[in-house]
């Protein structure tokens, strides 16, 4: 088991289900916490198949846009899959100003999202 | 009428409304000082939800660019943030103690090559998500500002 502060990771099949921990993703020492974790799902346990479910975020910075960024580049050098699902209309407006929309892979559901991975 | 008021349509802060002024340490998560009582406040007065979203992002992206670009988490300088809140207007303005800088200098994160760069998008958002965003000339003031509709009926 990996000890994981800022996440909560699952397997369903070979997807690798994260949720966040924290329903605003604010503090600097948090989200350096966040990217910590998440880039150890790739580099240290060699997940491939990555869904991060946004279910329970109502809030994020910046800060954390550039920790989803950086992790999407390690998937994608790692030759992995990154999707994301089940994001508020806010923050999906937050993606879109910032054209993160057409980086990221989104879906709307976790269902869709993990049926994308086949 | 000798006063002429109603040629402005802006609502005037003076006349009421909550505000608050207080300096910030150059610390980390210090804008967690002021944002709850700001969140609360445009609560009460009647914002909804998605308009707090996008003034809670604006003033926390500004924050922590005032403390760790503007003051450069220097502990002997602080960041002033003083706030208007009314039923129609929030205007938040953050001061840092730093030499400033040209906000045109920031590259337009949403550019093909710039896209994968992980900073450089709090201006951007603090622009799109405020009515109106002004720097001072020496570039270590912003104002944010955001009106909303009046009410019908």
């Amino acid at each position: 088991m990996t000890d994981h502060r800022r996440i909560n990771a699952s397997k369903v099949g070979e997807v690798t289900v994260v949720k966040f921990v924290d329903k605003k993703i604010i503090d600097e020492a948090s989200i350096q916490e966040l990217g910590a974790e998440l880039f150890g799902l790739v580099e240290q346990l060699n997940r491939r198949s990555i869904l991060l479910d946004f279910a329970d975020v109502e809030f994020l910075s910046s800060a954390a846009l550039g920790k989803l960024i950086t992790l999407d580049r390690k998937v994608k050098s790692a030759k992995g899959r990154l999707k994301m699902c089940n994001i508020r209309p806010e923050i999906l407006e937050v993606f879109q100003i910032t054209k993160l929309n057409k980086v990221f892979d989104i879906r709307a559901e976790e269902s869709e999202a993990i049926a994308a991975f086949q | 009428m000798a006063h002429g008021a109603a040629a402005d349509p802006r609502p005037d802060p003076a006349r009421g409304g909550w505000r608050r002024e207080i300096d910030l340490p150059s610390e980390r998560g210090a804008s967690r000082l002021v944002m709850d009582e700001l969140l609360e406040q445009l609560g009460l007065h009647g914002w909804e939800a998605s308009d707090i979203f996008g003034i809670h992002l604006a003033v926390e992206e500004a924050i922590v660019n005032a403390i760790v670009h503007g003051n450069k988490l220097d502990p002997a300088k602080t960041v002033r943030v003083s706030c208007v809140v009314s039923p129609d207007l929030a205007r938040i303005e953050i001061t840092d103690a730093g030499s400033g800088f040209d906000p045109a200098s920031v590259p337009d994160c949403t550019r093909e090559e710039r896209l994968e760069v992980p900073s450089g998008r709090g201006v951007m958002l603090m622009r799109s998500f405020m009515t109106r965003i002004e720097y001072n000339a020496r570039g270590n003031s912003v104002l944010l500002e955001r009106r909303r509709k009046p009410h019908e009926g």
